[in-house]
């Protein structure tokens, strides 16, 4: 039995060790890639100019940085846990990249079409908690404990509306499989249709990746890096390597269920060349979304974060999932019940958006002076 | 419904110690605290200090009146000019020197503008505190380098200054000094708004600052807190309108007076003040006279009669004071530094005890310690 690869007759192993290289190398450049275009882009929103001295542009700091980390002496705390602290980097950083499996990139490009893609991709993608826990638990560290505690309680409570705000999409989309996602977005993508969906989806994707202003789990101020403290080296660079595959599978997850992947607006006979500029596009958009907010918005604690996302993203949620199946079930024209489901979701963005505003202009209660002997020995 | 019998602990528990510094990224240089935490919450702050004492004071006591100038730079590295005011005007006092009022205006000018750097360097940091990855502290820091560029061509240094002598300044400012403080300001004034666009009306910003590490007026007093920590409060102490030191009686400015004395409130106050400390920069730039800047006819050797003297004036983290014991001759008997800083640092546990421990390093943060002033 022999598999086929670039014309050549490989053997099966020989031939799935080939992809997995490729596969890992395509996305190492890739994450490699973005950190070099965060630190531009970061640099830019900064008013400074970012790496420029490496190479031509500081394009190549990143593959600076990359080999100094493989350099690094990879030191493990003499009260580790061994298994734990060496195997944590592992489960994060594995299940990232098992996740890039299921979207599709390109027409007919891809690593497996799953018929139930959406549900594999929300399924893998959360196993990484398991690899911050050990990681935090391993390291025998209190920062490294707390930050680690930090992310399970965030990673659980967010999974919920990610979930449910691709649910949403699902149903209107009647496919969990993403190739046909595409197609029925053929003319119009799924983010004029619900807004409110990718309002939540983008939020809680945030949240998921860690990445500001959710980044509680590596608060640099307060847990000082959270589950990586005590890491260096190569494995410390894992966990980097996990964080910005996941921000670009992420993206490229969004590209595909909110922007209409590879067909909108170009639709699928164009050729491949002009669908790989498409995604790429609407990926960049997406990751510079990203950058943005976190050069602007400051950290969330975490009390704020779990009622937000309890309280406000999971109720908004199911609304959503509820008025899709209303319009669908009613079996409406074409436009009107699209119509009907654009202008619920930008209902639901400015409800949204008054609840937000209103918690936060909340009026402050005055500080009660405290009794006088109190105060002195407080 | 059972009533179950309270089950007896085979073994002691202890809520978890967390250690904050001395190398922390938000300690501010090198604060200690030991924080005792029950998940998140904060149940008891002991805080440590003195990890960067030189002995300032009692160096100062082996030196010359002008020498200890430098040490003074030292104490308060964000805030040189204040440190240095009150300290010269200690002098000053002792030795009954009366000191020309340009040099005066020119005094109350650099110590606007440093106040200014102050804050501008506050805002930075706080920003990172809060978690804003690093846009805050660059915008800040902007505005910064104008100041100290100007601050470099008055006076050789960027941060260490020694140009204020007792009796006056030591040289002459630069030709075009009005002009170039007229060209920072502007850039100041734009840089307030920058700060007013990336913080102040921020939702997420305000939803971790408003409310967090609240304390009351008669709470603030008796800890000795001073400066905006205090006026963010609601008490309008502030030495430049209570006890006009310089020419401050001549301008006309605010006291900028907070309502909650929460973390919002106290940075609120500071940006306020940036806008008040602009417009006392300008009416000093139209009232600077032309004139001496040293009085006519100094001693070669300053000395000073037996005495002491208490001298305080307003610097950015509040009252800077200096208690002076002179014996005659020229250097001082004993020499104490009364830093705002320490006292106001008295009040972080009263603040961050039953908040979150995020909140705890945010209330660290909006009091601005300096902590070569805590420890001198």
């Amino acid at each position: 039995m022999t598999s086929e690869l670039f014309g050549a007759d490989l053997n099966p192993w020989v031939d799935a060790i080939v992809r997995l290289l490729m596969w890992v190398g395509f996305m190492t450049v890739v994450a490699m890639g973005l950190i070099y275009l965060e630190r531009k882009v970061l640099a830019r929103f900064m008013a400074r100019i970012g790496p420029q001295k490496t190479g031509p542009m500081g394009l190549l700091q990143s593959v600076a940085d990359a080999l100094k980390l493989i350099g690094k002496e990879d030191l493990r705390p003499r009260n580790a846990d061994p298994w734990t602290f060496e195997l944590g980097p592992y489960l994060v950083f594995i299940p990232i990249f098992m996740s890039f499996l299921a979207i599709p990139l390109v027409f007919d490009w891809h690593i497996r079409l799953f018929e139930l893609g959406l549900l594999y991709f929300v399924a893998i993608s959360s196993i990484n908690l398991v690899g911050w826990v050990m990681a935090g638990w391993g390291s025998d560290n209190r920062y490294a404990m707390l930050g680690a505690l930090r992310a399970v309680a965030q990673g659980i409570s967010y999974e919920l509306p990610l979930v449910l705000s691709l649910v949403a999409v699902a149903i209107f989309n009647q496919t969990l499989n993403l190739e046909e996602m595409i197609l029925f977005q053929g003319q119009t993508p799924n983010i004029l249709w619900q807004p409110l969906a990718f309002m939540i989806f983008f939020v809680a994707a945030l949240a998921e990746m860690n990445r500001p202003p959710f980044d509680i789990p590596v608060g640099e101020s307060e847990v000082v890096g959270g589950p990586f403290v005590e890491y260096s080296g190569i494995r410390w660079s894992m966990f980097f390597l996990g964080e910005y595959t996941a921000l670009f599978i992420m993206a490229l997850l969004a590209s595909v269920v909110f922007l209409g992947g590879w067909a909108w607006p170009l639709g699928e006979e164009l050729g491949r060349w002009w669908q790989v500029i498409l995604m790429t596009v609407k990926t960049s958009a997406f990751i510079f979304l990203v950058f943005w907010v976190r050069a602007s918005m400051p950290r969330l604690r975490i009390d704020q974060l779990m009622a937000f996302s309890w309280k406000v993203l999971l109720p908004l949620t199911f609304a959503q999932v509820l008025v899709n199946g209303l319009v669908l079930a009613y079996e409406w024209d074409y436009w009107v019940s699209r119509v009907a489901l654009g202008v619920a979701g930008l209902a639901g963005i400015v409800l949204l958006y008054a609840i937000i505003d209103r918690s936060v202009r909340r009026p402050r209660p005055r500080p009660a002076p405290v009794a006088q002997s109190e105060a002195v020995t407080a | 419904m059972v009533v179950r019998p309270e089950i007896e602990r085979e073994f002691e528990t202890q809520d978890l110690l967390l250690n904050v510094g001395p190398q922390h990224p938000s300690t501010h240089g090198v604060f200690r605290m030991v924080m005792e935490i029950d998940g998140e919450l904060v149940k008891d702050v002991v805080p440590y200090i003195g990890y960067l004492h030189r002995g300032a004071e009692k160096l100062c006591e082996t030196m010359d009146y002008r020498q200890g100038i430098g040490f003074m730079d030292r104490t308060e590295y964000l805030a040189a000019f204040n440190a240095e005011l009150s300290y010269v005007m200690a002098v000053e006092e002792l030795a009954g020197l009366e000191v020309p009022d340009r040099a005066q205006w020119l005094r109350m000018i650099l110590c606007e503008m440093n106040r200014i750097a102050s804050h501008l360097m506050f805002m930075g940091a706080f920003g990172i505190d809060v978690g804003v990855f690093g846009t805050p502290f660059i915008y800040a820091w902007r505005e910064r380098e104008a100041i100290f560029d100007l601050f470099e061509e008055v006076s050789g240094d960027r941060m260490m200054y020694a140009y204020f002598r007792p009796g006056g300044l030591a040289w002459e400012v630069p030709v075009n000094f009005t002009e170039r403080v007229r060209e920072v300001l502007k850039a100041v004034n734009q840089g307030i708004k920058d700060f007013d666009g990336l913080l102040t009306e921020n939702e997420v910003f305000i939803a971790r600052t408003r409310g967090v590490g609240a304390i009351s007026a008669a709470d603030a007093i008796d800890f000795g807190m001073s400066g905006p920590s205090l006026r963010a409060s609601g008490v309008p102490l502030d030495i430049r309108r209570t006890e006009p030191y310089l020419k401050y009686a001549e301008v006309d400015f605010d006291v900028v007076v907070g309502q909650n004395g929460d973390v919002y409130d106290r940075y609120l106050c500071r940006l306020q003040e940036l806008r008040e400390s602009v417009r006392i920069v300008e009416q000093c730039l139209e009232k600077l006279p032309d004139g001496p800047i040293m009085p006519e006819k100094m001693p070669r050797m300053l000395r000073t009669p037996p005495g002491e003297v208490y001298i305080r004036t307003e610097a950015p983290r509040g009252e800077y004071g200096i208690y002076l014991v002179s014996e005659g001759g020229n250097r001082p008997y004993r020499l104490k530094v009364r830093s705002a800083c320490l006292s106001n640092l008295q009040a972080l546990k009263h603040m961050s005890v039953g908040q979150y421990v995020a909140d705890a390093i945010i209330v660290l943060g909006s009091i601005d310690i300096v902590l070569s002033e805590v420890d001198r």
